[in-house]
């Protein structure tokens, strides 16, 4: 049978680092073809490369029966290749019908919108997809996440899509709803669609997946028929063996407890959460996205203050109520998206490292700008930040450098505990490795280090002890030593299970 | 871990032309701008003639200092040309009414920074786009001043007056002003943990927040000091002249924002400085003047100065594509 799409070689490179190199990838007609990988592993650029969004440096690529060097976004439409993307693109003040024939309405003789034809068949297409409920005349903007999803399936399909992309269709939905989706994946397979689908959660790849590629730093590990893998299988495929060696991790010096949390709670989304956090240690939370793990950084560091529970920082009770008030408890927060809430990035990086201490740089109302360049330069040695000096722009820095200004800037209020939001995500590996190297180095120093990481093999490699939450609560602590991907993944598996009994 | 030395620091001329490229742009296109018009009309370059292209402009000078920190810090004032058309009647008012000087001259700096704090207490604190507030605030303003005065003109201010036909060491006063108050706003802005926090929120106000900036006490303080500015230059603007006419000036607003995105402030907030501004509004005055000089229909001027916002304008957004582009993955 010939592939619908297939990639031979394919290779790219973004600003001289290497995402994809020498990748193999096909999809077979009513297959459901599952891509995995870490953060950073290649897939969203092999994806994009499918979708025509990017042209490969290298390498071969087959729809049906054409072969090119590269897919333009006219193309991959013209050969039914359609995606389902994360962020859902659809337009909320226009109607479901409207969405769904967006750019190739149905026209009356007269060259206008032919209205009911364009209804009829949307109907027809939702009805297709179990979606008898959805009224074609609503307004997207109403919907929930996962009704425009399935809206967003029924655009694809009405363009006679072959191949259908979903990128982590599941990340932000109810688990009744992702049932849903399974049985109208189970349906497209059935008539010969060929689904490309990426996900974190293993427990769906398993039910859903005929095969199964695994990518890593950009390489093809291996694609496999999903009957001849197992889930610890795919984790070590994922993380590879050498990660002792990744995380260079110093021997932690544990001293008093310096935060305690109990009962903490934010409305539904954070619940009934305790922990003690030491001196000098790197306490990992490990989670699915939207387990409530950054929401409860937020609380921490007083964004969205808690509805309930008590904080304690060295046994004295503490409301936080305000980023600038944490920052006086000494508390840091590294954000996870550090060009939104981390850098202001038409500054340079001396005022970015001294944004959240400027009064440490000041002499009266004023500030001591040559002082400042001075504690740049000290922060650009000490982390390693590859910049031509204190007084370049940051927005000109790569991702791993402005991550490294993110985190000079917390260093420089001197926190005692340091709250780290995906400290690596995005990031290259060798960068990734530096970062971690001086989270170590900064635990030793006695710094309290909170690190929310979605990557398992950071999680494993860093923490002292991991915490795991689900649905907003904590379902699970692991120490270090019984800290593996089996058993941490084991718990955000089982937590899984329990949520849907719950 | 190792660290690769950082390269060769660059020349102290390379990181000033860096920093400071629109400002140096702007100075140089004055330079020529008077070059080019004093070979074709010698008179130009009078005395005189400078004197007066500048003092008759510094108010706009003046009000593009507030008005760059406002845009600087990611918000924009529409109102302030209305703002000062009403502080001019009141202060005019004042003035003919027997109240000193020195009462009618500092008026509208106080009642400037205080309407302008009501606008920042809703843009930061209600939430709403500051050029939804200032709008509102436009026609509020010029309404008001049409319906409460009807139109008609202040005459008779005492002589005492008119701060701005003073000359004080053989230069019009309104250039003494122009010259220090943007050194100092300059420097303030540069040299303060205030003025940084402006440059954080405007270049990215969730960072800022997350920093520990309060951003909304800073919005509020913001449009005061602009509020205040446009009262000097109230100040400047109305003893010009013997009369106060009871109207707003035309397109005063588009002006000054002019002056300060010409001058280098991007419309995105985060960067500029306001000796740009400064610059600008000298440059807008000159081209103006020039026009005469050359025998060019005056007419043209604001089409000149409209090509100028168009060229600073695409060529801050190429900067920032270059800059966003160069950073893609």
């Amino acid at each position: 049978m010939t592939a619908l799409v297939r990639l031979q070689g394919v290779s790219k490179s973004f600003a001289g680092i290497r995402v994809l190199r020498d990748v193999d990838f096909d999809v077979q007609p009513g297959e459901v073809h599952a891509l995995l990988g870490e953060n950073g592993a290649g897939k969203s650029t092999l994806i994009k490369i499918i979708a025509g969004t990017h042209a490969p440096d290298s390498g071969v690529i087959r729809v049906g029966d054409v072969e090119m060097r590269a897919i333009t976004p006219r193309e991959a439409a013209k050969g039914g290749i359609a995606t389902v993307y994360q962020e859902l693109l659809l337009f909320p003040d226009l109607t479901a019908a409207e969405n769904i024939f967006l750019g190739h309405a149905p026209k009356t003789g007269l060259g206008t919108l032919d209205w009911n034809q364009m209804r009829r068949r949307a109907r027809e297409l939702l009805d297709s997809l179990d979606s008898h409920d959805l009224d074609v005349d609503v307004k997207v903007g109403a919907l929930s996440v996962a009704n425009r999803q399935r809206i967003e399936i029924a655009k694809a399909l009405s363009q006679n899509a072959r191949v259908l992309i979903m990128d982590e269709p599941t990340a932000a939905l109810a688990d009744a709803d992702v049932r849903r989706l399974m049985i109208v994946i189970k349906r497209l397979r059935e008539r010969g669609v060929g689904i490309i689908y990426v996900s974190h959660k293993l427990p769906e790849i398993f039910e859903i997946a005929d095969r199964v590629t695994v990518l890593r730093d950009g390489a093809l590990i291996g694609t496999l028929p999903i009957a001849e893998v197992t889930e610890q299988t795919l984790v070590t495929m994922m993380v590879g063996r050498e990660i002792d060696h990744l995380f260079p991790k110093p021997e932690p010096n544990f001293g008093a407890t310096v935060l305690r949390v109990s009962n903490l709670g934010l409305g539904d989304r954070v619940r009934d959460i305790s922990f003690e956090l030491r001196r000098g240690e790197i306490l990992g939370l490990a989670g699915l996205v939207g387990s409530g793990r950054t929401e409860l950084a937020l609380i921490l560091f007083g964004i969205t203050p808690a509805t309930s529970g008590v904080i304690e920082l060295d046994g004295r009770p503490v409301t936080i109520t305000s980023p600038r008030q944490a920052k006086t408890l000494g508390i840091a927060y590294v954000p996870e998206d550090r060009g939104l809430q981390g850098l202001v990035r038409p500054m340079t990086v001396a005022q970015n490292n001294s944004m959240a201490a400027l009064s440490h740089v000041a002499r009266g109302v004023f500030l001591d700008l040559r002082a400042e360049a001075a504690k740049a330069a000290a922060a650009i040695r000490q982390l390693g930040i590859r910049a031509r000096g204190p007084d370049q722009i940051v927005a000109q820095l790569s991702g791993g450098n402005q991550q490294k200004v993110v985190l000079g800037k917390w260093l420089e209020t001197a926190p005692r505990i340091l709250i780290m939001d995906e400290p690596t995500r995005g990031i290259d590996v060798g960068a990734k490795a530096e970062i971690h190297a001086l989270m170590g180095r900064l635990a030793q120093q006695g710094l309290a280090i909170l690190m929310i990481s979605s990557e398992l093999p950071e999680v494993l490699g860093m923490s002292d002890r991991v915490l795991v939450m689900h649905g907003g609560r904590l379902v699970a602590t692991i120490d270090r030593a019984d800290a593996t991907p089996s058993t941490v993944g084991a718990a955000m598996a089982a937590a899984s299970h329990a949520g849907e009994a719950a | 871990m190792t660290v690769p030395a950082p390269r060769a620091r660059r020349s102290s001329v390379a990181r000033f032309v860096a920093a400071y490229g629109q400002e140096i742009v702007i100075a140089c296109a004055l330079i020529a701008l008077f070059i080019v018009v004093s070979a074709i009309n010698p008179r130009f370059l009078g005395a005189n003639n400078v004197n007066t292209i500048v003092s008759g402009n510094a108010y706009i000078a003046v009000a593009a200092i507030g008005m760059s920190m406002i845009i600087i810090t990611g918000h924009i004032d529409v109102s302030v040309g209305a703002l000062i058309g009403v502080l001019a009647t009141i202060s005019g008012t004042l003035a003919v009414s027997g109240y000193p000087v020195w009462v009618a001259w500092t008026a509208p700096i106080f009642i400037g920074a205080a309407i302008n704090g009501g606008v920042g207490a809703l843009v930061a604190y209600g939430r709403l786009p500051s050029i939804v507030v200032t709008l509102g605030m436009l026609s509020i303003l010029r309404g008001g001043l049409v319906s409460s005065t009807g139109g008609a003109w202040i005459n008779d201010l005492p002589p005492a007056f008119q701060i701005a036909q003073a000359r004080w060491f053989g230069a019009p006063a309104p250039i003494w002003f122009m010259v220090i108050l943007t050194v100092l706003a300059f420097l303030w802005m540069k040299n303060t943990a205030f003025g940084r926090s402006l440059y954080a929120i405007g270049g990215n106000a969730e960072a800022a927040r997350a920093a520990g900036i309060p951003v909304e006490r800073r919005t509020v303080q913001v449009f005061m000091i602009h509020g205040a500015f446009a009262g000097i230059a109230t100040m400047l603007f109305a003893t010009q002249l013997r009369v106060i006419q009871s109207t707003v000036p035309p397109n005063l607003e588009l002006t000054i924002i002019t002056a300060s995105v010409i001058g280098g402030v991007s419309i995105l907030g985060g960067t500029g400085t306001v000796i740009g501004s400064t610059l600008a509004a000298v440059l807008f005055a000159a081209i103006g003047s020039a026009m005469i000089f050359v025998n060019v229909s005056a007419y043209w001027l604001r089409a000149v100065i409209g090509l100028l916002i168009l060229v600073t304008v695409l060529a801050d957004m190429a900067r920032r594509n270059r800059e966003f582009w160069s950073n893609q993955r």
